[in-house]
């Protein structure tokens, strides 16, 4: 992240202190609507950005990672559901069990490469997904209310709009520090090293399997505690939050902000959900513009918005 | 026994069908080496054509004959616009292109056919039953449905394996750039893959809309299961998906026949019904991820350059 002066830093550094500044403009407007709406963004641009960190810097193209959403959000869900709403027990309980999770699936799937793990990934989502609407205690395919959000002590409290927007948005920002430095380590550059040539890796002495692994672990995670916001959102959980096609939403926002990037996802979070938001005033039908466009964009804008923005940044400078 | 029977040939019916939908993608994947997840789409799109076909011409055989030619032009007509320009990118950007079309096409049915499924109705002598051997009914429908399907299957092998086409669709599979060299239009050769397997899946689709309603979406829980045959399958095989499909169908629907009875032998009759629908339908994710566990390139495992 260098300080030169470029569209692109313009840009990045706008969107995050315009997100920073947004409780203050709801305030001033009253448009209470906004917020909402951006606290949505910002909890899946988390997810996205968890995501990124297997796909764009890793290499592992999951198509599952809807999964730890689900796992995050029903074990609130279902903490709740028996009684539990202290958030010291529900937040570490739903990470731990996100974190199982993807041990299990990483370990079994970082066996196969390719379209290999696209699917196994796929598949360990769907099981996943099916045994959740499986369950009738806990709703199954009806989904489950959230009858109060997460407790913590006095400051912090959940149900104060603005209170959790911030929050959100911290623990957004705290990610995206974590995975800027992850990325940057040495660590990060074993991952990194095993993408684009996973023998040579292996070759000079690390054993890339469990790097690999670890990383499936952080970023499944990071998803989970998309997760428990998302089920704090909402105040509702259903096994669509986990479905194939959230997979797919997230994937979209990777690439549309640009993989490897790491501000990339958060970019591409806002762009998707701000692009259906007017999409869907102007048709009812906006999936038919937004599919199109989609495909636009990975036949004609590799690297995505960012990847755009760094392109017209290196136009200003030449 | 006869119950044994009939969740057989269910069993058999909806591998078959699994089958048509699984060799169409499991050949492009082959030949093109595209991940198309647009593939659910076009059994969508051949469902609601049949019904809509059939409504018109007043016959079923009619409709389905105009639903599955309308299918292959819509197939070519995708593969010509977009699906060309994906060829040789990665297996992320197939993912996502044909993710957007999924979009597009289920945008576009609700706003042609509404949001609300449509039913295809059966002509009298297909809604009856058979007796198969004494004292044994089963559906005529379902009947007409393996014989099709085997009929499809057989084409499809005589085409692959015993014409010149077939010929330099299996060259292509094993090495496009020199099948190209040799003076092959490449191009056209892609096109009418991606035909065929787009009218296959019309096919499984229109064969379907009988039994279940052509509805929005129909296309995306189907096209998981024609996945996950293709990958037990060993992706780009076509006797591998045959025996995929089979053997997922009969898993499948055998398990959700007689999974929850076997359940309640060895749980409580509570947890025997609160676990068994999730576990029958998991079963076949589950024996898709030991497949790849231990075999991680599929049971029948196709050899690239």
């Amino acid at each position: 992240m260098s300080a030169t002066f470029n569209v692109r830093n313009v840009v990045v550094r706008g969107l995050l202190i315009a997100l920073l500044l947004l409780p203050v403009y709801v305030g001033l407007s009253g448009d209470r609507f906004v917020l909402t709406l951006f606290t949505r963004i910002i909890i899946l641009a988390l997810a996205a950005t968890s995501l990124n960190l297997i796909i764009g810097n890793g290499g592992m193209m999951s198509f599952g990672h809807a999964a730890y959403l689900g796992i995050g959000g029903y074990a609130v869900g279902i903490l709740a559901r028996e009684g539990i709403f202290n958030g010291f027990v529900q937040w570490p309980v739903a990470l731990g069990a996100s974190a199982l999770f993807a041990l299990i699936v990483g370990a079994l799937s970082l066996r196969t490469r390719g379209v290999h793990f696209i699917m196994i990934t796929l598949a360990f989502a769907q099981m996943a997904y099916y045994v959740i609407a499986g369950i009738a205690r806990y709703g199954g395919d009806d989904g489950l209310t959230i009858y109060r959000r997460s407790q913590f002590v006095a400051p912090l409290d959940l149900s104060s709009k603005t209170q959790f927007y911030y929050l959100c948005l911290a623990l957004l920002y705290a990610s995206i520090y974590l995975i800027w430095r992850l990325v940057n380590s040495r660590f990060g550059m074993v991952i990194q090293g095993a993408r684009s040539n996973d023998l040579r890796m292996r070759a000079i002495g690390y054993p890339t399997y469990r790097y690999k692994l670890v990383c499936f672990v952080i970023a499944g995670t990071l998803c989970g505690l998309a997760g428990v916001l998302l089920a704090n959102y909402t105040e509702f959980v259903s096994p669509s939050i986990m479905y194939w096609t959230r997979s797919g939403d997230l994937i979209i926002m990777v690439v549309l902000g640009g993989m490897g990037s790491v501000l990339g996802p958060l970019i591409g979070a806002v762009a998707l959900l701000v692009l259906e938001e007017l999409l869907s005033n102007i048709t009812e039908y906006w999936q038919i513009i937004l599919g199109p466009l989609l495909l636009l964009v990975v036949l004609f804008a590799r690297g995505g918005v960012d990847g755009l923005l760094v392109k017209s940044s290196a136009k200003v400078r030449s | 026994m006869t119950l044994l029977i009939e969740q057989c040939l269910n069993g058999l019916q909806f591998g078959l069908l699994l089958f048509l939908l699984a060799a169409g993608l499991t050949l492009v994947f082959g030949i093109m080496d595209l991940v198309n997840l647009a593939h659910g789409s076009l059994y969508m799109v051949g469902a609601y054509f049949a019904a809509t076909f059939a409504a018109w011409t007043g016959s079923f055989v009619f409709g389905a004959v105009l639903a599955l030619a309308a299918t292959l032009v819509v197939g070519m007509t995708v593969e010509v616009i977009a699906m060309r320009r994906l060829y040789g990118r990665d297996h992320l950007d197939h993912v996502l292109g044909t993710f957007g079309l999924i979009l597009f096409f289920d945008e576009a049915v609700r706003m042609i056919w509404g949001p609300v499924g449509i039913s295809l109705p059966l002509p009298p002598w297909l809604n009856t039953s058979v007796q198969i051997l004494p004292g044994f009914q089963y559906s005529a429908y379902r009947l007409a449905i393996i014989v099709v399907t085997l009929a499809a299957a057989a084409f499809l092998n005589v085409l692959v394996m015993h014409t010149r086409v077939g010929m330099l669709i299996r060259a292509g599979a094993s090495n496009r750039e020199m099948v190209g060299a040799l003076g092959v239009n490449i191009k056209l050769l892609f096109t009418l893959v991606f035909g065929l397997g787009a009218a296959l899946a019309g096919l499984a689709g229109l064969m379907q809309a009988p039994m279940l309603t052509a509805q929005i979406g129909m296309g995306e829980n189907i096209l998981i299961l024609a996945f996950v045959i293709t990958v037990i399958g060993g992706i780009g095989s076509i006797r591998g998906a045959f025996v995929a499909a089979l053997f997922v169908g009969f898993v499948d629907t055998l398990g959700r026949a007689f999974f929850p009875d076997l359940m309640r032998l060895m749980l409580s009759k509570d947890a025997a019904a609160t676990a068994a629908p999730a576990l029958s339908s998991m079963l076949i994710y589950l024996l898709m991820a030991i497949v790849l566990v231990l075999r991680p390139e599929g049971l029948f495992p196709v050899n690239k350059r």
